[in-house]
């Protein structure tokens, strides 16, 4: 049988989804279903004095209006930071509370303050208009670099700072910087982001009075982990009493991990007014309430030797993190960045320190790539400018500075197991005719064009998990992976995984993987996730895990069920367990013709006995059935990495940056499906390219959302992309059997210093902060001339 | 959005008379419905106009083209006849909005929108259109007033749009990124004897660079205008463009037009 890891298998989710039968939050009506409508705050800092609701209550159709002091009365407890940092001095951060309805003051445009139940949504609608609400309004504190010097947005939480947070040894880094030749420094900004889901959230929640059950539909990258923390720290029931089911989800991008303040309230008031309630955002409070990705202000600096070798590296960061501390929040800015900020290179003294802010803008958290993206932007921007301040080739120093062997012990915390940087630096200069850049330059210059090229070579943790690791670093729970694998008695087999899919093909990648270890035809195998009911407890999608921790899950489910038939053969054919080996789905009996299929042994689990005869199949000590779970907890995170290189051409005139050129070349290690992974390179490129050239959310000083639209929040589209021209390398995981890493993020983590390197070079240098605007990037080509013409 | 009446007229005299100060004519409804749902406009009837068969088509004589105040963009970019007659009015056509939009958006909605940022009222400003409505004919010089401001009154139908055919022309625009309306459209036309030089997206209203439309009917060269330092103190300014960006955004899109044409 041939194998279908690493074939392009057509996905199985297709057929539902380009016939518009995918199932989502948004598509589920209940028996009697209310519609909720929230309250939310106009203002980004205020105290609430008054919040008046008569008016509103004897609107048409409302059913109920209900608002914090309800749910504070009720003990429902508020949104939590999922990862616990502590400071350089060593004290705790410092979390206010952040209740899903606000009720004495509110911190960023959006925040709910009630909630509006009606009959129907445009009566809901109406009510929520009638609800009065005085505000004081309170100076906002919107931006990162001064977050410190404002007022104090949460009691008792001085500079607004969350925590101050230091991975590293300054001591070390002075010395090396003592010794160094020559210091590269750079102020950069991490421009600010919002995930842009294509289907914005959503729920419906209903209540069973006969069964005390509440069921909660939700656009949710982690079902289990949003039940557990609803029943643990939200008090809206407990475990067993709460179903949490996220069906189709579109798209995610790390801004459905977190449980948000709809889900706990619709939950919670849905048991109250005992009948289902239904709520969808619109798409202005997706952009105003889902969290928001990046906004980093950096200052950083390399020491280095006159001929390039790297010596040192500090990293001066403020994080932003919003009004409140989300799930991933804390973590994002620190252990998901400080580590990787040395990048690929071979540093041999480097820190990072972080200060973490509140400001009166939405909570910030973990968006493709999360915490990767700002340290490779940082690091890489540093290196390119190295290069030019050296005079030395920007693939030339880069390579001088990779690490020569693996496993890599990074400076940090890492240790890479494998990889092989030189190769994807030398395959990318090929796939990119990077010799050939100087005659397109000089074509482009004949055109009155300024032309650019930009190199980035990042690695990246992902498959984030080894429990011990993580939880050794504060996170609130272990991040392992489960799975089950179950038989049909006739044959067919239903996997149970604790990941999710919300674009990532699990239906298909993991049915690939299954059909492999068990030699099952992959049309007999359903992947089954995303309902709290059905599967094992899981941890859930993000952090380019699924594959490379809940894949393996999957495989050792497999390899245990495996076991079992090998047990169960020798039974029925008489022969020594250690003699039975398994093969495309066949147990056969070395040294003999004597074999059973997979279907045939399962089939006898299922009916352990025999007609006319006091028989079991079934060795002793097992049980009847064939379903085996398996929790996956790795030893390692898994290291993908790459090089990237683009080119632009610049029009002076206006500033209109074109991205002519974009090559990619990735080691994912094995490759369970190119198809997929290409779908997985060409999203994550979008998203980084947007962020080097289009995205920004921007707020005023007031905190009101300046781009709260797609007027003018700029979202890349098909147009704005040249061809990709992807290729890649393979090493293999050593930490897992598949030999699997993380392919999600890496588009979104290369992609902004890599069309910034080659924006840069084209204006001879220049810094330019992202998104590279036509007026920035204009202004910049002024500046440019006016120095040539001095120069000439 | 808040409920309203909605009534499809047969004819124009059906559309004036069913309207009223709480009333909007609806043919594309590309600006009216969204503006509704937002809650920044409420009417109580909404009187569609895009069953007037009288109100669609292409009609092009030999000086000419004359569209249909309801007829779609889509119509105008796929008109061969358009193309034929005035390519620019064409490509124009086919640089609004998104596909959807080019669906559903008719020329007339724009045009009575005057949307400051829209690229038709351009058109009408560069090709010396006559807008005619069912009570009478105006000049595209006298129809656009001011921001969102037309010389419509109220119950006042655009029936069509008279465009003058030019001896060349061309639409160049540096497109807002997230939107794609125009930051600056200049819109070029050469008639026998005068050149206007229409500028859309960079003030509160469309108008006629009388300094670039000068220095081209002296000379039709982008040579003539290269360097022009136009004053931006009336310019738009906003996050996507700042006043002087846009001043020097309509010379650039002006030379772009000038050597396209």
């Amino acid at each position: 049988m041939a194998s279908l890891v690493g074939s392009r298998v057509e996905r199985k989710e297709d057929k539902r989804f380009l016939t518009g039968k995918g199932r989502y939050t948004a598509d589920i009506n209940l028996a009697n279903q209310t519609y909720a409508i929230f309250v939310r705050s106009p203002h980004a800092r205020a105290s609430i004095k008054k919040l008046n609701i008569d008016k509103a209550l004897k609107s048409s159709g409302v059913v109920s209006i209900l608002t914090g002091k309800e749910i504070a009365d009720d003990k429902i407890g508020g949104l939590i930071a999922g990862w616990a940092i502590r400071s350089e001095d060593g004290t705790e951060m410092k979390c206010p509370g952040n209740p899903p309805l606000a009720k004495d003051n509110v911190n960023f445009v959006g925040d709910p303050v009630a909630v509006v139940i009606a009959e129907s949504l445009v009566e809901a609608k109406e009510a929520a208009e009638k609800v009065e609400v005085d505000y004081k309004v309170l100076k906002a504190v919107t931006s990162t670099a001064d977050a410190m010097n404002g007022d104090t947005i949460h009691e008792g939480i001085d500079k607004n700072l969350c925590f101050d947070w230091l991975l590293g040894d300054r001591q070390k880094v002075k010395d090396a910087f003592d010794k160094a030749d020559k210091v590269i420094s750079i102020d950069i900004i991490n421009n600010r982001l919002i995930p842009n889901a294509m289907e914005p959230r959503a729920c419906v929640a209903d209540y069973n009075a006969a069964s005390e059950e509440i069921t909660l539909y939700t656009t949710s990258q982690n079902p289990h982990l949003s039940r557990l923390i609803m029943s643990a720290f939200g008090n809206v029931a407990p475990e067993h009493k709460l179903r949490v089911v996220a069906p189709d989800v579109g798209g995610g991008f790390g801004s459905k991990i977190n449980v948000y303040n709809e889900d706990i309230v619709c939950s919670w008031a849905a048991k109250k007014i005992n009948r289902a309630i239904k709520w969808v955002a619109e798409r202005s409070e997706s952009f105003l309430t889902d969290i928001h990705g990046r906004d980093h202000v950096t200052h950083a600096e390399l020491a280095v030797t006159k001929d390039g070798k790297f010596l040192g590296f500090k990293n001066e960061t403020i994080a932003n993190l919003g009004a409140y501390a989300r799930v991933f929040g804390t973590v994002t800015p620190t252990y998901l960045f400080g580590p990787c900020a040395t990048g690929v290179y071979e540093i041999p003294a480097a820190y990072t320190n972080v200060k973490a802010v509140y400001t009166n803008t939405a909570p910030v958290d973990a968006y493709r790539g999360a915490g990767r993206p700002e340290a490779t932007y940082t690091i890489e921007r540093l290196v390119e400018k190295a290069s030019m301040e050296l005079g030395i080739d920007k693939t030339e120093l880069r390579i001088k500075n990779f690490p020569t062997a693996f496993p890599f012990k990074q400076t940090l915390v890492h240790t890479v197991d494998s990889g092989d940087y030189v190769a994807g630096m030398e395959k990318a200069k090929q796939m990119a005719d990077y010799k050939g850049f100087e005659a397109r330059r000089k074509e482009s210059e004949a055109k009155g064009k300024l032309r650019g090229i930009g190199v980035t070579s990042y690695f990246e943790a992902c498959g984030i998990a080894p429990s011990a690791a993580v939880m050794s670093l504060g996170c609130g729970v272990g991040l392992w992976e489960s799975a089950e694998v179950r038989f049909n008695p006739t044959g067919q087999v239903t996997v149970y995984t604790g990941s999710h899919s919300h674009g990532q093909s699990h239906q298909t990648t993991f049915a690939q993987i299954a059909a492999d270890e068990l030699g099952v035809p992959i049309e007999n195998i359903d992947i089954v996730h995303g309902d709290t009911d059905k599967g094992t407890f899981g941890m859930g999608t993000y952090g380019s895990r699924s594959l490379a921790v809940g894949g393996i899950a999957i495989v050792n489910a497999c390899k245990k069920i495996v076991e079992k038939g090998k047990r169960v053969t020798a039974k029925m054919l008489e022969a020594n367990p250690e003699d039975v080996e398994f093969k495309d789905g066949e147990f056969i009996v070395s040294k003999s013709n004597k074999k059973k299929t997979i279907g045939e042994v399962a089939f006898a689990c299922y009916l352990p006995g025999v007609r006319d005869e006091m028989k079991s199949p079934l060795p002793e000590g097992d049980e009847p059935g064939l379903k085996e779970t398996s929790f996956y907890d790795p030893s390692n995170f898994s290291f993908p990495a790459g090089t990237h290189i683009a080119e632009v051409e610049i029009d002076p005139e206006t500033g209109h940056v074109k991205l002519e050129k974009y090559t990619a070349c990735d080691d994912f290690g094995r490759i369970i499906n190119p198809m997929v992974v290409e779908g997985q390179v060409h999203g994550g490129l979008a998203q980084g390219i947007g962020q080097a050239l289009y995205e920004n959310a921007e707020y005023d000083e007031t905190g009101q959302l300046m781009t709260g639209s797609y007027m003018d929040y700029t979202m890349p589209r098909a147009d704005n992309f040249p061809e990709f021209n992807i290729g890649y390398t393979c090493t293999h995981a050593t930490t897992n059997p598949l030999g699997v890493k993380g392919c999600g993020e890496a588009g979104a983590i290369a992609a902004p210093p890599t069309v910034m390197n080659a924006v840069i070079d084209a204006l001879g240098g220049q810094e330019v902060t992202m998104p590279a605007t036509a007026e920035k990037v204009w202004k910049a080509c002024k500046n440019l001339k006016k120095s040539n013409a001095k120069a000439a | 959005m808040k409920d309203f009446n909605y009534h499809s007229a047969k004819d124009s005299k059906e559309a004036s008379k069913l309207a009223s100060s709480s009333s909007a004519f609806l043919a594309g409804g590309m600006t009216t419905i969204p503006s509704m749902k937002l809650g920044l406009a409420t009417y109580k009837d909404l009187i569609d106009i895009k069953n007037i068969k009288k109100l669609s088509g292409i009609k092009v004589s030999g000086k000419s083209v004359t569209i249909g105040a309801a007829t779609k963009h889509v119509e105008v970019s796929n008109s061969k006849d358009v193309k034929k007659a005035i390519p620019s009015l064409s490509s124009l056509a086919e640089g609004i909005g998104d596909p959807q939009v080019r669906n559903r958006g008719t020329i007339g909605g724009s045009i009575a929108n005057n949307d400051p940022s829209a690229d038709y009222p351009s058109a009408c400003i560069a090709l010396n259109a006559i807008i005619h409505t069912n009570e009478r004919k105006i000049e595209a010089n006298k129809f656009f007033k001011g921001m969102f401001e037309t010389a419509l009154k109220k119950g006042e139908l655009i029936e069509a749009i008279e465009f003058q055919i030019p001896e060349k022309s061309s639409y160049q625009k540096h497109p807002n990124p997230a939107s794609r309306y125009a930051i600056v459209g200049v819109y070029v036309a050469k008639h026998k004897g005068d050149v206007n030089v229409a500028v859309t997206g960079a003030k509160s209203c469309v108008y006629n660079d009388k300094e670039m439309s000068k220095a081209l009917s002296g000379n039709f060269s982008s040579s003539s205008i290269d360097g022009m330092d136009l004053d931006s103190s009336e310019m738009n300014s906003d996050m996507h463009a700042s006043a002087d960006f846009r001043a020097s955004l309509v010379v650039t899109q002006a030379k772009k037009a000038v050597d396209a044409c």
